[in-house]
């Protein structure tokens, strides 16, 4: 109904009511370039990296990318969340590993069954994150401080939960098989149908819905254009996959959780509140909001997703070790979204970012590996990565600041 | 003021300390009226606001809305009856965009299971902000714009469109026109007006008595937490108004206390 707004201008409106185009191309500039942004430098690094080494874009090796990344691109998941409260947890990568290590402990040690040991490392996430969220909220005391509390208490009782041996080999197969179960190409595109169908389907009855309640929608050419854009990465990457063991149950995973919790912080009113308190948790209260809920629910949505993620390393290593959760995880864990355009300031960013901040972060590890440099050179280039994208995100805020966008 | 008041204040007072910040006042709105409320800084003019928007409870006196005696001691209880209130700083989530901000804590949802995972409906929310924005003439380049990217005016006018969602009787505009451009006040005022077209009782606070006078029925004016004068804008002089706020003026002083008593006679008679 925009345009009716426009037209109906007041007498005094005129000088600062943009033009519609302008107003598309600074929504195309700060909004939708972002994610431009990283999509072209995803190329630029797999060209780079393909130059160097021809079996970079391999299916083979597109495959093993995926894989690496499954488990780290679920912990951002959660990350994403506290990032657009303004938050920081600094404990996802310890709880990972402490889930892991309850998972395994309870599967391997007291006999339960896989399905049972899981869902109790999840709650055993949750139930984590709940508690950093109420410190957090209830006593008012920086993230930063509590979670900081919390990566080093929770890296304790991991150790405490592995206990003399210090580490645990998984053999269940319903555990193992999260990270190994490759499907068949007719699976595989038979999941392809149902993404690339499903999307179709919801941006046509979206557009449809518009339409019919009068408001103004994209133009069919655009939504065509953005149909076909994922319809083709979908097939080329079923491609990819099928040309090598086939579709990974564990992108499956990682693709469900990243469309789940886009929708719900994009399409619900939960979604809705935690942007709110993530640009200003004072109009939030003041709208009604219960703020500190939110905050609890955030912190509990990334304790669970890290449990989930350490779930998914543990599989793919095929055991839980004392450095599980550690090392550069919760690093890499929280430079993903950073690097794809999540703010580390609040309010702004998409759970997509998860996954394409974990390729980026996942192919430059991968493409140096490939190329056999070593950890020094690895550590320093995604450190300067992650301090480019810092930069970037904070000069697009200094931009937004200067045109009265906070 | 034929209309029966919606809104009536006597005799209230409300003390912080040994600070008397509001000291026995009178104060009446009508429905379709602007009532402007000034005095100099410490007048008491927010200690007013927030007793009527009930964050703070007044320590004596009765407030009556649309003729019945109320108790307002919680910011709900001051909603549930119909009056909102726009504070100076707005209170919008400058990343969201002007429908999300309009319906930020009361957002539709479409029907469906379960509370927490049904969809926002989005549609519905933006065809109804579409409604209201034009139906208050209210322009802004597009609904899908995010707030922070919009010009001071525009962010008071979307605030005051946010009140009226909840269906009030009463608004309360605290300082709508300060740092606003010529152009941008100019479109604020012209809002106001139409809160008044459709019959709300208005109380506007202002320190600019230009504005005033461009958009007030009545002025009311606070010193010192007392109740100081209430002149009728079409039939005062701004240097009338000036002297009720400072309390300086030879004669003025007197006529003003006078003023108070019986406000809007006085107010006619010079």
């Amino acid at each position: 109904m925009s345009d009716a707004a426009v037209g109906s201008a007041g007498s005094a409106g005129g000088e600062e009511s943009l033009p519609r185009p302008k107003e598309t191309l600074r929504r195309l500039v700060q909004g939708d370039l972002a994610s431009l942004r990283v999509v072209i430098g995803l190329a630029l690094i797999w060209a780079i990296f393909q130059f160097e080494n021809d079996r970079f874009l391999s299916a083979q090796n597109l495959t093993n990318l995926m894989l690496q990344i499954a488990a780290t691109g679920l912990i951002s998941i959660g990350v994403v969340y506290v990032l657009l409260l303004g938050e920081i947890d600094l404990s996802v990568g310890a709880v990972s590993g402490l889930a892991a290590a309850v998972m395994a402990v309870l599967n391997v040690k007291h006999g339960w069954n896989p399905y049972l040991a899981i869902a109790a490392a999840v709650a055993v996430g949750m139930a984590i994150g709940v508690l950093q969220g109420s410190l957090f909220s209830r006593f008012v005391v920086p993230s930063f401080v509590v979670t900081l509390a919390g990566l080093l208490a929770w890296q304790g009782a991991l150790l405490q939960v592995l206990g003399s041996t210090g580490s645990i080999n998984l053999t269940d197969p319903k555990i193992t098989g999260l990270a190994n179960t490759f499907y068949s190409d007719t699976v595989g595109w038979i999941f392809t149908a149902i993404v690339v169908g499903g999307y179709g389907a919801v941006l046509f009855l979206g557009h449809r819905r518009r339409l019919g309640a009068g408001l103004d929608s994209e133009s069919l050419a655009g939504i065509g254009v953005r149909f076909a854009l994922v319809a083709v990465v979908t097939i080329g990457a079923t491609l990819v996959f099928n040309s090598d063991r086939g579709v990974p149950l564990a992108v499956l995973i990682l693709l469900a959780f990243v469309v789940g919790m886009e929708y719900v912080v994009k399409r619900t009113g939960f979604g809705r509140h935690v942007f709110a308190v993530g640009g200003n948790a004072e109009a939030a209260r003041r709208a009604g909001i219960r703020v500190n809920g939110i905050r609890i629910a955030v912190f509990g949505i990334a304790g669970t997703m890290a449990a989930i993620g350490g779930i998914m390393a543990a599989s793919r290593l095929l055991a839980v070790n004392q450095n599980s959760g550690g090392n550069e995880l919760l690093l890499l864990a929280i430079a993903g979204p950073v690097i794809a355009g999540t703010s580390l300031f609040g309010g702004r960013g998409s759970v997509w970012t998860a996954l394409m901040g974990a390729l980026v972060i996942g192919s430059i590890s991968n493409g140096m590996d490939l190329l056999a440099l070593s950890s020094a050179v690895k550590f320093m280039v995604t450190g300067g990565v992650l301090l480019l994208a810092v930069l970037v995100d904070a000069v697009a805020r200094q931009q937004r600041q200067g045109s009265g966008r906070v | 003021m034929t209309d029966s008041p919606i809104l009536e204040l006597r005799g209230v007072s409300k003390s912080f300390g040994a600070v008397q910040a509001l000291y026995k006042v009178d104060f009446h709105v009508a429905p379709g009226e602007v009532m402007s409320l000034v005095g100099d800084n410490g007048a008491g003019k927010s200690t007013m606001v927030k007793t009527i928007a009930g964050i703070h409870a007044a320590d004596e006196g009765t407030i009556r809305f649309d003729g019945q005696e109320v108790s307002i001691s919680k910011p709900q209880d001051a909603t549930g009856l119909g009056i909102a209130t726009v504070y100076q700083d707005l209170a919008l989530c400058d990343n969201l965009d002007v429908v999300a901000n309009l319906f930020l804590g009361r957002e539709e949802v479409s029907p469906g299971f379960g509370t927490a995972s049904r969809q926002l409906d989005e549609t519905r929310m933006e065809h109804q902000t579409g409604e209201l924005l034009s139906n208050l003439a209210v322009t802004i380049p597009s609904l899908r714009s995010e707030v922070g990217t919009l010009s001071g005016g525009q962010r008071q006018q979307v605030a005051v469109a946010r009140s009226l969602l909840g269906e009030p009787k009463v608004v309360l505009l605290d300082e709508p026109t300060a740092a606003l451009g010529v152009a941008q006040t100019a479109q604020v005022l012209n809002l106001i007006r139409r809160l008044r077209e459709r019959e709300l009782g208005v109380v506007v606070i202002s320190h600019n008595l230009v504005d005033v006078f461009e958009v007030a029925d009545r002025i009311f004016v606070l010193r010192l937490g007392k109740a100081a004068g209430e002149f009728a804008a079409e039939s005062t002089t701004e240097e009338h108004v000036v002297s009720a706020i400072t309390g300086v003026g030879s004669g003025e002083r007197k006529k003003d206390e006078s003023a108070a008593a019986d406000p809007v006679d006085e107010g006619e008679k010079q």
